[in-house]
């Protein structure tokens, strides 16, 4: 083929689309909007309030950050077709499978972790499992995990050390090798240099009060590249958008669906646990009511990400955006000293919003020209 | 029909569906280079033949021989491996998927650079290959990045034979490849099977339109109630003939001349009426 002829033709018949215009048929277009306007609203309402400070950044983005990690799996599930609603259940599932062997039994911190994220990629399997084989709608399957996995959290604790908290997790951690990966800090010297320059706030032994990056940060951002290069460049992304798009479609074309799915439950799962691991050696504790209302929290930042509802259209970097919008609400609101009863409005309100541009969006894409 | 092995013989296949008895012994052979048009109404199990054929089902009795040579799919992969590849109706594509993603669909492997973790998809080279071959098939595709949503349904069939055939496919079987288009949009898709057959690949055209049948078809294969009607060369038999047998059968005889006339007038309608181009 003359491809340069071919070139020359394209380009002909191709009518010259705006950069605007390309950027609209993109699914994390609203969510990156929203987030320019939630900043912009902030700066003018909370300015001067600390929320725009090295602290009050690291704040926020952290609240993202934990959301986002959760977010990033839900959305590459949600565009897989699935949905998994015990996700927030699994993190306090994952927290209190960190904790009991730990200080309960004395375990080293290391080896609990990786039970945890075993665990994990059983509970993950054993919904995606249920979900392909039976046919069953995975909002069905994974309520009942939800409400599964809670009750274990709860019973199991309370069964073997009486209690609903299970504290002493930092003692555990001293000396761990991998519990760093979870609990420390990163950019100290950085964050140093900053303070002593005098661009941050330092305490009075001039430690800067945002002493470092935490590792939630890092994970985020890492799953997030992870999943967008998965879903834009590699085989199994097509996979991903075919499983979500049409399953029966892929299936008919040699794409093996199940396992697509059942591989994308596990890694919402292990997500979980990322989270737990966070949150559990950040704050030190373990309790069995951690993560709840989670799972709708991650499909609200998946759904204001672009990700439809139905499947096979979204994107991981959307999510990471919804996840955004999230974090700096609530600092905001917290910032701001506005009783936060109101954030459960405004996230009601923004989920909407979000939906019915996305609707908007797949009609403009699908039968736009 | 050069080389004296038929690409695909049906042997005496039956299938059972529980109680449900969906074929009762149907034989049909496909060479290469030729039309094989698969006709029957609805519940005649035209739908059933193509899914063992394309590895969905398994036949119950009877064998399938490819090239001579005996097989057993387990899925719709190891019929895609032996180069028998499946157009459906209206499961062939993703709408919310680029034209690419669609194209590379379960065969991404050809266009991917690196090894390993580093396996990674050739976008510009996916996109030039899917804007080439449907270049070949006469259709314009301004920006193969755009969602197959966007193309008319003559289109998307065509995309999906395109891509059997650049993925090396020897027989094609097209379900009611037509049945949902405008009298236009079906002429592209009759004018792409015959160029499919002009290349020497065989194909397998399941329709109820007798009309689409005839414009393009070598054989026909006339199924009723899980059974064969026989197979017929052009040459055999009339087109009437083939109207006459979808319709009823032999022992509505008596009423053959009502029938056919119900059943043309039904069929030009339905040609005509379904979208506009």
């Amino acid at each position: 083929m003359a491809s340069a002829a071919w070139e020359e033709a394209r380009d002909e018949r191709l009518k010259p689309t705006s950069p605007l215009r390309r950027l609209m048929a993109r699914p994390e277009l609203g969510a990156v909007g929203g987030f320019v306007l939630v900043l912009l609203f902030f700066a003018v309402v909370a300015g001067d309030t600390g929320l725009f400070s090295a602290l009050g950044i690291i704040n926020f983005l952290e609240v993202s950050a934990q959301l986002g990690i959760i977010a990033v799996a839900a959305a590459l599930l949600m565009i897989g077709g699935e949905f998994d609603l015990s996700v927030g259940s699994m993190i306090g599932f994952a927290g209190i499978v960190i904790a009991i062997p730990a200080v309960e039994w004395g375990w080293p911190l290391w080896m609990s972790i990786l039970l945890a994220f075993a665990v994990a990629l059983m509970v993950g399997w054993i919904n995606g499992t249920i979900v392909m084989r039976t046919g069953l709608p995975s909002f069905i399957v994974t309520l009942g995990g939800l409400f599964i996995l809670r009750g274990l959290t709860i019973g199991i604790t309370r069964w073997l050390t009486g209690r609903t908290q299970i504290p002493g997790l930092r003692e555990a951690a001293e000396g761990d090798w991998l519990a760093p990966l979870f609990s420390a800090k990163v950019g100290q010297g950085l964050m140093q240099w900053l303070g002593d320059a005098g661009w941050i706030a330092v305490r009075a032994d001039g430690v800067p009060l945002a002493s470092g990056i935490p590792m939630s940060i890092i994970w985020w951002l890492t799953l997030t590249a992870l999943a967008t290069w998965v879903l834009l460049r590699t085989r199994l992304g097509n996979w991903i958008f075919a499983c979500g798009g049409d399953a029966q479609a892929a299936r008919n074309v040699g794409v093996p669906v199940a396992r697509v799915k059942t591989g994308l439950f596990m890694f919402t799962a292990v997500a979980a646990t990322i989270f737990a691991a966070v949150q559990t050696l950040s704050v030190g504790s373990a309790d069995v009511l951690r993560g709840q209302l989670k799972e709708f929290e991650a499909i609200i930042a998946a759904v204001i990400g672009g990700c439809l509802l139905t499947g096979g259209y979204g994107s991981a970097i959307g999510a990471t955006f919804g996840a955004l919008i999230f974090g700096t609400v609530q600092m905001g609101i917290f910032y701001t000293g506005v009783n936060t009863d109101w954030f459960k409005v405004f996230l009601g309100v923004m989920m909407l919003v979000a939906v019915l541009f996305n609707n908007y969006v797949r009609r403009k894409a699908t039968e736009g020209r | 029909m050069a080389d004296g092995v038929p690409l695909i013989q049906v042997d005496n296949v039956s299938k059972h569906f529980g109680t449900v008895i969906a074929l009762a012994g149907v034989s049909m052979t496909v060479w290469a280079g030729e039309v094989h048009c698969l006709l029957g109404d609805n519940g005649a199990g035209k739908s059933t033949l193509i899914k063992i054929l394309s590895g969905v089902h398994k036949p119950s009795e009877g064998r399938i021989l490819i090239e001579g040579e005996e097989v057993h799919f387990n899925s719709p992969r190891d019929a895609l491996d032996r180069g028998i590849a499946t157009v459906y109706q209206d499961l062939a594509m993703i709408p919310l998927m680029s034209i690419t993603r669609n194209f590379f669909m379960g065969r991404e492997h050809v266009v991917t650079r690196g090894k390993g973790l580093f396996e990674r998809l050739d976008v510009r080279k996916a996109n030039r290959i899917a804007r080439e071959e449907m270049a070949k098939i006469g259709i314009d595709v301004r920006d193969p990045s755009q969602a197959v949503g966007t193309l008319s349904g003559g289109e998307r069939q065509c995309v999906a034979i395109a891509r059997a055939v650049y993925f090396g496919a020897k027989v094609l079987i097209l379900d009611e490849p037509t049945s949902a288009l405008g009298v236009k949009q079906a002429s592209v898709v009759l004018r792409y099977v015959a160029q499919a057959r002009a290349r020497n690949l065989g194909v397998i055209f399941i329709t109820h339109n007798v009309h689409h049948a005839w414009a393009v078809g070598d054989t026909f294969t006339v199924l009723n109630r899980g059974r064969t009607l026989g197979t017929f060369a052009k040459e055999e038999i009339s087109r009437e003939q083939l109207l006459h047998m979808m319709a009823g059968g032999r022992e509505l005889e008596e009423l053959s001349a009502e029938l056919a006339e119900f059943a043309r007038g039904r069929n030009r309608t339905g040609g005509e009426g379904a979208r506009p181009a």
